[in-house]
């Protein structure tokens, strides 16, 4: 077993556990954290998969931003107390068996034909740094990028308009 | 490592967060489980990304690095459209909690009153 197999297996399990916390605890606020948990897991894969880029904007925005914006709504609304009785059993039930079920579905589903090996004897190099992805980002992808900032602009003015007390 | 370990994976994560949305009711927990399979999703496209990585390598290829990061620029852009779905989402669920002063879902299952 060499480092990267168990640097993988830690990583997933951690991923794993973490996700399955997220829909287990009944206080919101623990689910943020484990959530916040599972993110940095999943960082820890994109370095393995030589997307360093991508495992700091990651950080940045999953585990910085968005889920400081998850639990910033939670306390405003004073969400942070165990709540939500569960009265219907069947529907919990049939849910995660339904659930279930696509997730083997899927796990069928995406395999792929033919066995590839990867990150093994591979040096990676430079695909995930900035340098590779920014001219890539910035020639063939600049129409994108540049609709992509417009529909920052529209969530931005959307959220305010939303938020608003009218 | 076989790319199936990752494809795993990410069905897992995300079969999780679908089993998060179907048993849940609070609101925001569900939105979590949103993020939680967007997340699965753009694991696998990394993925996908280093096995084209590893057959360019392997077919010798000339333009390796453009073949690589097709599938790292569309995270990217997923990543983009997750912040904002976020940003809009979150604004109605407090617009929902500021009316009914709730955020569970059985309560909102009409959309008037």
């Amino acid at each position: 077993m060499t480092t990267q197999q168990i640097i993988f297996w830690f990583l997933s399990v951690v991923a794993v556990f973490c996700a399955i916390m997220v829909i287990t605890r009944k206080n919101p606020v623990f689910s943020v954290l484990y959530l916040i948990i599972t993110f940095f897991a999943i960082s820890g894969h994109y370095i393995l998969l030589n997307a360093q880029f991508l495992a700091i904007v990651n950080v940045i925005v999953y585990a910085g931003a968005i889920m400081v914006l998850f639990l910033f709504v939670l306390m405003l609304m004073n969400l942070n107390k165990e709540s939500e009785p569960q009265k219907n059993k069947y529907m919990l039930w049939s849910g995660a068996i339904a659930g279930g079920m696509l997730m083997l579905v899927l796990i069928d589903a995406v395999r792929p034909e033919q066995k590839v090996q990867i990150y093994d004897g591979l040096s990676g190099g430079d695909v995930g740094l900035v340098k590779n992805l920014g001219t890539r980002l910035f020639t063939d992808y600049l129409v994108p990028f540049e609709i992509s900032s417009i529909l920052f602009l529209s969530a931005m003015i959307g959220a305010v308009v939303i938020g608003k007390k009218d | 490592m076989p790319i199936e370990y990752y494809t795993f994976l990410a069905c897992i994560i995300f079969g999780i967060g679908v089993i998060g949305v179907l048993t849940r009711r609070n609101a925001i927990i569900i939105f979590m489980c949103i993020e939680l399979m967007l997340n699965a999703v753009n694991l696998l496209l990394v993925a996908f990304s280093k096995m084209h990585y590893a057959k360019a390598v392997a077919s010798g290829q000339q333009d390796i690095l453009t073949a690589a990061s097709e599938g790292q620029l569309f995270v990217f852009f997923i990543m983009v459209v997750a912040a904002v779905e976020v940003s809009v989402g979150l604004a109605i669920i407090v617009m929902m909690y500021r009316n009914t002063h709730n955020v569970d879902i059985n309560f909102l299952n009409r959309l008037k009153n």
